[in-house]
């Protein structure tokens, strides 16, 4: 145990946020390399190599720097620290509103670096990410609120060793989780601002105006999220024991397959659909899950 | 070894193609041909790109587009002159708006003959490319002295 700021954190949380330092981004560059593998065998290429994503990484850092505008850099290595930032809250084992609020704050920089330059291109995409922020946000709250209720926690590290498996009693909040975690790993139907395909659209918005290190440094801010998105999906499943651990990382990786799925098999969808949709999920998953969770607080179904 | 080389970027310009070299273009992207396979993405972007793909002679009105397509480009970044009609004029080169080939407004560094080029000649060409590629990469501080030195004189020149 050391003090930190009068916060008690043990070995174990430092431990784990260093592994999450280190290996998030290998993961994550691995999952996006898999993730494009199996999107071009399911459209019936052959695909580009599994490590191509660092490949592309690396091109992305040797080459000339263009900047538009001289903060757009720092915005965007501001996203990036916001992002590390919230890992290293959540797999210390921090509290979840925190991540929460430190992962919006992430995004906001993406954001203000998408309109920091004057092109039409990128202030498009930069305003469909704000649109995307306003569906997602909601839900992803409740869904903290939905898991403090059933472990009686907001501490992640709480979360993970509390008895109660969450997915039982947050069905409906992780089918409204799962809805709005393809807006956030940018799939489609709802890759409105920075899509993975579609390189001649609108929807590459947002990255118009990057390129060398910045685009690079943005990939990884992307593999970073992606393995924090995942971490909240293994929250739904563990109580600490070592089965349901198991359990957690194959729903992760079963999530993110159907995510891919997903992604090939919709055509995007309108912002106005995107957004009605999403908070029609969030109303009834979310909303309607909580009332059931009130209730069955109310009749001593559920500790703490 | 340069990682250039494993993912190239490009971007695909139609001058005054007849439109049968950019489906050719395209066709390379299919299940068929597959360029993902080497890294390739067809981004629509210069800034994001790597190999400028002309398609069709250059025309009096286009002469900007080119070169501005080619200067927004960040370095190292090489261009791929794709069907005859890129490399010389092809059959429009007695047209009254026609320049000629693409070399005559920005450096080429492959020229894919064929009217109309063959996916395959493509491929090739891009992987020819890609040696070039290699080669200003690792140059990389001359490229851009040089390419700096070139803006200041056309400044002047104007
Ligand atoms: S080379 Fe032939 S096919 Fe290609 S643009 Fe010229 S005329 Fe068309």
């Amino acid at each position: 145990m050391i003090n930190f700021f009068g916060t008690e954190i043990s070995f174990m949380q430092i431990l784990t946020g260093v592994l999450y330092l280190v290996f998030a981004p290998v993961i994550g560059c691995l999952i996006a390399g898999i993730d494009r593998k199996i999107t071009a065998r399911m459209q019936g290429r052959f695909g580009p190599p599994i490590l191509q994503p660092y490949y592309d990484m690396r091109k992305l850092f040797a080459k000339e720097a263009i900047t538009v505008r001289g903060s757009q850099e720092l915005f965007v290595v501001c996203c990036l620290i916001f992002m590390i930032i919230t890992g290293l809250f959540f797999f210390a084992g921090g509290n979840l509103l925190m991540v929460i609020f430190t992962l919006t704050m992430a995004s906001v920089f993406l954001i203000v670096a998408g309109f920091s330059s004057n092109s039409p291109f990128s202030q498009i995409g930069a305003e469909r990410e704000l649109l995307l922020m306003m569906t997602y946000e909601p839900m992803v709250l409740l869904m903290a609120v939905g898991l403090y209720l059933v472990n009686g926690s907001f501490d992640v590290s709480e979360i993970v060793m509390s008895d109660p498996i969450s997915i039982i009693y947050l069905a409906g909040m992780f089918i409204g989780y799962m809805y709005v975690l393809t807006m956030k790993f940018r799939k489609s139907p709802f890759d409105l601002s920075m899509s993975h395909h579609a390189h001649q659209e609108l929807v590459k918005g947002l990255t118009t105006e990057f390129s060398g290190g910045t685009m690079a440094v943005l990939e990884i801010v992307h593999w970073y999220e992606n393995v924090l998105l995942l971490g909240f999906v293994f929250l739904f499943f563990s109580n600490g024991t070592v089965l349901m651990v198991a359990i957690g990382v194959v729903a992760c990786l079963a999530m993110y397959f159907l995510e891919i799925i997903i992604d090939n098999g919709y055509a995007r969808m309108k912002w106005q659909f995107a957004f009605k949709s999403g908070w029609i999920m969030t109303i009834i998953f979310g909303g309607v899950n909580l009332i059931v969770l009130y209730y069955l607080k109310l009749f001593g179904l559920i500790g703490a | 070894m340069a990682y250039i080389t494993k993912s190239p970027w490009l971007i695909h310009y139609d001058g005054s193609s007849c439109n049968g070299c950019d489906i050719e273009v395209l066709a390379c992207l299919t299940p068929m041909y597959d360029v993902e396979r080497f890294g390739v993405i067809n981004t629509g972007n210069p800034k994001h790109a790597d190999i400028f793909l002309v398609t069709g002679s250059v025309n009096e009105q286009n002469i900007p587009v080119v070169q501005q397509i080619y200067e927004q480009m960040p370095s190292p970044k090489v261009v791929v002159a794709v069907g005859i009609c890129a490399c010389s004029g092809g059959v429009f080169k007695d047209c009254y708006n026609i320049i000629g080939g693409v070399d005559k407004v920005i450096p080429v560094d492959v020229y894919v003959p064929g009217c109309a080029a063959r996916p395959e000649a493509i491929i090739d060409g891009v992987v020819k490319g890609l040696g070039a590629l290699e080669k200003k990469q690792k140059n990389l501080d001359t490229v851009l002295t040089l390419e700096k030195v070139a803006r200041e004189e056309a400044e002047e020149y104007d």
